[in-house]
């Protein structure tokens, strides 16, 4: 069986294959295409050129039920699972088992009992709602609807990220046990111990090109991560130049900071500081902003602001505090979509203290030509603009709040290069200006480049601090929880 | 076994099995108040008054509960209803012979309007609020340029329908169990009927499970529609006239919903069955029934209906509250056992 694609405008002469009843771990950095690539195999996106070739068959897909259908099942890392129905009902959506016309539940549970009885499964019920089910059980129920189209190919994207050890050993057996019947496993992680553990072989993915594939008995960890690195800085990073203030009394320190997501936090940000917070998806990184801005506020530690304990529990009082918290998902939780620029602009003065909101908007006008937003005017409405002009908006509301310390959520993210730069000047500005900056990016060059220290977080703790300027290997397998010492050495 | 009791636990904890816990107590208070003013809630003709008033609502509120599990809501039922009954009188104008035509006609002119609904909803994809909110006014705007009070008059078998009875129960009682039964039936037993959860429950899971949305779309609103045509023809069997305003003075469509909301079913939709909505309507039936044998003021009877729909409303959703699990306990007792590489320094 073999696969293989040509010349995508994000992917580009992948040539992948994948055996019966292996194991093909896909690795890369974030951005590299692995998402994409498994979508298109999962028939979500089509591909421009190529080919993919499913036992011997030409195949293409338009439609994710097709690709089902011929064989190829994935488990998406957001599941497509309705939470008011039951388990047997959501694994046959859409192709209900009819006895004389009629759906027959009875079938629907029996076959789905079937199915977690080669799946070595016990413990869910055909007829149990899945909201009532644990995030791991729910992650079965998805195997299980993968294999139940009687899947040739099943791939899963991280699908241990949200996982407890425990349900992590599961799902190990469970791979084990497809692999015996033949069903070959394509496994998307950044957990490079689940890789080695379970891959017969690695494919490495960098900026849409495929790097290597290789038998995992002739890798190391080590060797893996320098796969995976080593792209060339694309962008320009502004000049460190350290704020004057930096050494001095911090302007936010945590000790032992933590509530049900993250734990023993502990860390200074000084003014004139940009300190990045490294990371996998899932270690709890978000959530450190959001207890620090107080939008899910920690439960235990303590919290020093200019050496002053504070107690932040709502966002109100994190913005009388003077933290921002550029969050990671701007259209969610950022801006107004259906209002205009400069009403989002001003919507935080106006909610916080109205009676500066008339003095804040010649400002607002001044911060706009400051970082070259391109929009219509003042007067048009946000959803309309790019990415980039957005988060500067995004920016310009926070600013106009006066703040101290800036937390940045994924600042860049799905920006244009252009944005991005301006972002970085403005970013080195604040800081020159005084303000402590603490950002989390999942874009290594950029942390690297940015950053004064990194963070490195994991499984909710810190786990790691480094100076600016490490390299992307170095941040890695701190992050991944590779032997940190043996590279030490 | 244990399987079983499990099943029953959990049915008894779903918000079906609460709605009729509360059906079961409201009617055991209700008999304890009628009784300690010396009355009878059990009374044969108390009984037959309850099912009588049940069986225009319990119409609507079938098509109402396919219509808000598909996420979208039915506004037009009023004007449908009433469009039915003068449709109905008016073509059967007392005579024997017209008396399937007028029906015919009725039900047509209903599904009609439903299937434009399910159109505007499913095809166009406007938003089922605004949707029938329009269709519902046009309707409305014909039905008072046309008719001046009541108007028709029903056939001889259509008002025998509306007396008969078999004991003490209502034959239009019967009726409206009768396409409970079956609307029930098509949601648990056809494959429509599952879809219409999964694209109430969430689109996109149903577009990448292969689903056409517009089917359950298409089906709800013209099932909804048939139904209010129905009511109208049962309330015509009553009145013996047809009305242009025996819908809208009934309030059925904000009634319906709030029957619907309070038999468990969420607004978005994906979430409520037909029996949950049943439990609805008794519960509102056995209030106003209790108020009605007590002479309570009819204006007040409407806060006790607003009171039941708050509070209904506010325990739904204290119940489904998402918890999610937490990583670490609220008291973290070990140290850590991984390595800290000075990040604590």
């Amino acid at each position: 069986m073999s696969k293989s694609f040509f010349g995508f405008p994000i992917l580009t002469g992948i040539d992948l294959d994948i055996r019966p009843g292996e194991v093909h771990g896909l690795v890369g950095e974030n951005g590299a295409g692995k998402s994409t690539l498994m979508k298109i195999l999962a028939g979500v996106y089509t591909r421009d050129e190529g080919t993919v070739l499913l036992d011997g068959d030409d195949v293409e897909f338009s439609h994710p039920v097709q690709a089902q259908l011929a064989g190829i099942s994935t488990v998406f890392q957001e599941f497509n699972l309705l939470p008011e129905r039951s388990v047997a009902e959501n694994i046959f959506l859409g192709r209900e088992p009819r006895v004389m016309g009629f759906v027959s539940r009875r079938e629907m549970n029996r076959a789905t009992a079937a199915l977690f009885e080669t799946l070595g499964v016990d413990s869910i019920s055909p007829s149990t709602r899945v909201r009532t089910l644990s995030v791991a059980q729910q992650q079965l129920v998805e195997i299980a609807k993968a294999l139940s189209f009687d899947a040739k190919v099943i791939s899963m994207d991280e699908p241990t990220a949200a996982l407890a050890d425990h349900e992590v050993e599961l799902l190990c057996r469970i791979i084990a046990n497809l692999k015996e019947r033949g069903v070959s496993v394509l496994y998307v992680s950044h957990r490079l111990r689940e890789i080695f553990r379970l891959c017969d072989r690695i494919t490495v993915l960098k900026d849409g090109a495929l790097v290597a594939t290789r038998p995992t008995s002739e890798l190391t960890e080590e060797e893996l991560v320098r796969l995976m690195v080593g792209r060339p800085l694309s962008t320009f990073f502004p000049d460190k130049a350290l704020g004057a203030s930096v050494g001095s009394q911090p302007a936010l320190s945590l000790e032992d900071a933590g509530n049900d997501s993250v734990d023993g936090i502990s860390f200074d940000l000084h003014p004139g500081e940009i300190l990045g917070v490294s990371g996998l998806q899932g270690a709890g990184r978000t959530e450190v902003l959001q207890g620090i801005s107080g939008a899910v506020p920690f439960t235990r530690g303590q919290v020093r602001i200019n050496g002053t304990p504070v107690n932040i529990k709502t966002p109100g009082q994190g913005i009388r505090a003077r933290i921002a918290h550029v969050t990671e998902d701007r259209k969610a939780t950022g801006l107004l979509l259906n209002q205009s620029v400069m009403d989002n602009a001003l919507a935080g003065v106006r909610a916080c203290s109205p009676r500066r909101s008339s003095a804040a908007r010649p400002k607002a006008t001044e911060l706009f030509l400051e970082l070259e937003l391109s929009a219509r005017g003042p007067d048009q409405e946000i959803k309309y603009l790019s990415g980039g002009n957005q988060q500067k908006v995004v920016l310009t509301k926070w600013l106009l709040m006066d703040p101290q310390i800036i937390l940045l959520d994924e600042p860049t993210r799905g920006i244009d290069v252009g944005a991005k730069f301006a972002l970085y000047v403005l970013m080195r500005r604040l800081a020159a200006a005084g303000h402590a900056i603490l950002m989390v990016s999942s874009e290594l060059p950029e942390l690297i480049g940015m950053s004064d220290r990194i963070l490195v977080m994991r499984d909710g703790r810190l786990v790691d601090e480094l100076p600016g300027g490490s390299s992307e290997e170095r941040i890695l397998q701190a992050a991944a929880g590779v032997n940190t010492k043996a590279v030490a050495a | 076994m244990s399987t079983i009791s499990k099943d029953l636990k959990n049915s008894l904890l779903s918000s079906t099995g609460t709605v009729y816990l509360v059906l079961i107590l409201v009617v055991i208070a209700g008999a304890c108040i009628t009784a300690a003013n010396g009355r009878n809630f059990f009374a044969p003709g108390n009984i037959s008054d309850l099912l009588t008033s049940t069986t225009v609502l319990g119409l609507v509120v079938i098509g109402q509960t396919l219509v808000i599990l598909l996420g979208s809501l039915d506004l037009s039922v009023p004007f449908v209803l009433s469009l039915s009954s003068v449709l109905s009188a008016g073509v059967m104008a007392g005579q024997s012979t017209n008396f399937a035509a007028g029906i015919a006609t009725a039900l047509l002119a209903a599904a009609a309007v439903g299937l434009v609904n399910g159109v505007l909803v499913g095809l166009v994809k406007i938003n089922g609020f605004i949707a029938t909110l329009g269709t519902g006014l046009i309707i409305s705007g014909y039905l008072f340029t046309n008719y001046r009070g009541t108007t028709g008059k029903a056939s001889p078998e259509l008002t025998a329908i509306g007396t008969a009875t078999l004991g003490v129960i209502p034959v239009t009682t019967i009726g409206m169990a009768v396409c409970l039964v079956i609307v029930a039936l098509f949601l648990s037993k056809t494959r429509t009927g599952l879809h219409l959860y999964a694209v109430g429950g969430d689109a996109n899971v149903a577009t990448m499970s292969g689903i056409r949305s517009a089917v359950p779309a298409l089906v709800a609103h013209t099932i909804s529609g048939l139904l209010a045509g129905v009511a109208g023809l049962v309330i015509v069997s009553r009145l013996g006239v047809g009305s242009p305003e025996v819908g809208t003075q009934g309030g059925y469509d904000l009634l319906s919903i709030a029957a619907v909301v309070v038999g468990g079913a969420i607004l978005a939709g994906g979430k409520g069955s037909i029996w949950g909505s049943l439990g609805g309507i008794l519960i509102f039936a056995s209030i106003d029934s209790v108020m009605g044998i007590m002479q309570v003021n009819p204006y007040l009877k409407e806060v006790v209906r607003g009171l039941i729909i708050i509070v209904a409303v506010a325990v739904y959703a204290r119940r489904n509250q998402i918890k999610i699990p937490a990583r670490f306990a609220a008291i973290q007792k070990a140290a850590p056992t991984r390595p800290t590489n000075g990040a604590t320094r």
